[in-house]
């Protein structure tokens, strides 16, 4: 920022030496693992075997991929699974936020503060998992479901904190005319409020997306039936489990004497599990980074 | 009394779209956060499903005596305090060198570019990093070994040998999060004042005198509340990055058994139940200890950025 002072001093141009390595370096160990397996899953299997992985596909094959899009029902399912999660979960819980968020904003509702509490002490506090569990297990009765997918992550406090806070900044004025044109809080909220928060709700609403779509965990939990997989976890189960890896690529009838591609195919599947993350981030990396910003402010 | 009922329900009517519009919040809340907190019943029963959670007989203090005298207690406390002790040194020191160095060298499309790289391992699934971590360390086929191999080494058997673990944990964690680190210090950086940075030239300063005697100092007060909020949650360890870097291999428990996984064997392993909820507990009141203590801090050093 500073260099507007040309000076190209000893302790500068050392700064810049300094500064440029460290940071190629660093930026170079972050995606080189990207690039590691992307080339593992274009190499062929039996050099694989011999060699190991390698940074550069010394005998280059795309069996891998031929075997996943010949069979592509298991993978096709999962990426369904996680699509209606990811898009019911965002667009319903990102509205139940930014309602919420509205509400305690509201400087004359009488019970703002307590409600506030009421949500902020569930991150202080918790019964653990163990009652959850049986919450969701034994009472509710959820075990594979799609419910169980969505519902209990719908809202986070954190988001609905920094909603809060980007909504407080909305000037009174704008609210104040609409109510005395008679418009009830509801219409004032979805008329007006929505339309003025729209940079908040991307930010939030693609933090929600990233959290449904790399969601594995409510899945290891409460899923055990296959047509209920989400990817992430589908990914999670095949990668731990070269027998489940074989059926799910030939079917249950196909012979145990069938070879398949196993080490390149665990890294084929990765790359088609974090494919479209992979091409989303150059566009969306940046409401990441404003919405991080926004919650740097005020945690 | 009756004067102030009637002020009550009259305020309810007054506010009934706000509350309305509140509701489904609230009833999420209550339902997966709030009736669950009545579940920590659970820690001093035997469990069993017929009876479910409130018929099942008492049995005092039992799973909590099982759970310490085992030596279970000791051995995950002290692994997730030192990851996290581990994670939280690392976790700040580096991003705020990378968002210092950022600010400093390189033009808008080179500083772009690192950014970009730095913040990518952010958005993948700890799955995909668990995939990574093989192609890395397996055995038979991992880089690693491949590279040792090349070089006339010896081949290590890494998920067999607790002692790696965390190393590579550590180094683990700091991939996925140095992005996110240094884009908050990067914000802290870029709103220190520029007066500063010309004043200490005109001192004479170079520019590493510069960097540490006016932006480092300046960056005490972000340091400070995110290592507080941390030291909060730091018998909180990372389910996703344990469980899927080791799995249920047992030879690695020594070295990287934590609370949270610790809990969910007992849970889905081998329905150990009663012991289970009562890890749970035991981390739930120490976690809620440490983060008033924390925030008891943060408002002492500065009472703007405390939670409450």
């Amino acid at each position: 920022m500073s260099a507007a002072v040309v000076k190209h001093s000893k302790d500068r141009i050392l700064l810049s030496v300094i500064g440029y390595t460290l940071l190629a370096i660093l930026a170079f160990l972050c995606v080189v693992p990207f690039l590691l397996i992307l080339s593992s899953s274009l190499t062929d299997e039996n050099t694989i075997r011999m060699e190991g992985y390698k940074l550069f596909p010394t005998v280059f094959s795309t069996e891998a991929y031929k075997l996943l899009f010949e069979y592509p029902e298991a993978m096709i399912r999962a990426y369904g699974v996680t699509l209606m999660v990811t898009i019911i979960g965002t667009a319903v819980g990102l509205f139940l936020t930014a309602m919420s968020a509205y509400v305690l904003c509201r400087k004359d509702f009488k019970w703002r503060n307590q409600f506030t509490f009421y949500f902020f002490f569930t991150t202080l506090f918790s019964g653990g998992l163990v009652p959850w569990y049986l919450l969701i297990t034994n009472y509710l009765q959820w075990k594979d479901t799609l419910t169980v997918l969505i519902v209990p992550s719908l809202m986070s406090v954190f988001y609905m904190i920094v909603m809060r806070t980007f909504m407080a900044g909305i000037p009174e004025a704008i609210t104040e005319s609409a109510k005395i044109d008679g418009a009830g809080d509801f219409r004032i909220f979805m008329q007006l409020i929505i339309p003025l928060s729209k940079p908040a709700l991307a930010t939030i609403g693609l933090f929600t997306a990233l959290r449904y779509w790399n969601d594995w965990y409510m899945a290891l939990l409460f899923i055990s039936k296959e047509d209920l997989e989400p990817l992430q976890y589908y990914l999670y189960k095949m990668l731990g489990n070269m027998e489940g890896l074989r059926t799910a690529m030939l079917g249950s009838g196909a012979g145990v004497s069938i070879d398949i591609p196993g080490e390149s195919l665990k890294m084929a599947m990765t790359v088609v599990a974090c494919g479209p993350i992979l091409f989303a981030y150059p566009f969306i990396q940046k409401y990441f980074v404003q919405g991080l910003t926004v919650g740097a402010v005020k945690g | 009394m009756s004067e102030r009922r009637h002020r009550f329900w009259h305020d309810v009517v007054k506010y009934r779209t706000l509350l309305l519009m509140l509701a489904p919040a609230v009833l999420l809340f209550f339902l997966f956060s709030y009736i669950p907190m009545s579940g920590i019943v659970i820690a001093f029963k035997r469990f069993d499903y017929v009876g479910g959670v409130f018929g099942s007989p008492w049995v005092g203090l039992d799973n909590f005596k099982f759970f310490f005298e085992s030596g279970d207690a000791w051995r995950v406390t002290r692994n997730t305090v030192l990851y996290n002790l581990g994670f939280i040194i690392l976790g700040n020191l580096l991003p705020m060198i990378t968002a210092i160095l950022l600010f400093e060298v390189g033009g808008k499309w080179f500083r772009k570019l690192t950014q970009s790289m730095l913040f990518l391992p952010y958005f993948i699934s700890w799955v995909v990093v668990g995939s990574i971590a093989y192609n890395f360390f397996s055995y038979e086929v991992g880089t690693i070994n491949g590279l040792l191999t090349w070089i006339g080494m010896d081949p290590i058997d890494i998920y067999n040998t607790p002692a790696y673990w965390p190393v590579i944990l550590l180094v683990v964690n700091t991939w996925k999060t140095l992005g996110y680190g240094t884009v908050m210090y990067l914000a802290a950086i870029t709103s220190i004042d520029k007066e500063m940075y010309e004043a200490a030239e005109m001192d004479g300063a170079n520019v590493f005198q510069r960097i540490l005697h006016v932006t480092v100092p300046n960056l005490y007060p972000t340091l400070i509340i995110l290592v507080l909020l941390a030291i909060g949650n730091i018998f909180q360890g990372d389910f996703g990055m344990f469980y899927n870097m080791i799995g249920n291999n047992g030879l690695l428990f020594s070295s990287t058994d934590v609370i949270d996984t610790f809990v969910f064997r007992l849970l889905i392993g081998s329905n150990e139940i009663g012991m289970s909820a009562a890890a749970g507990v035991y981390q739930s009141v120490l976690g809620f200890v440490t983060i008033l203590l924390a925030n008891y801090a943060v408002r002492k050093y500065d009472k703007e950025r405390a939670l409450f």
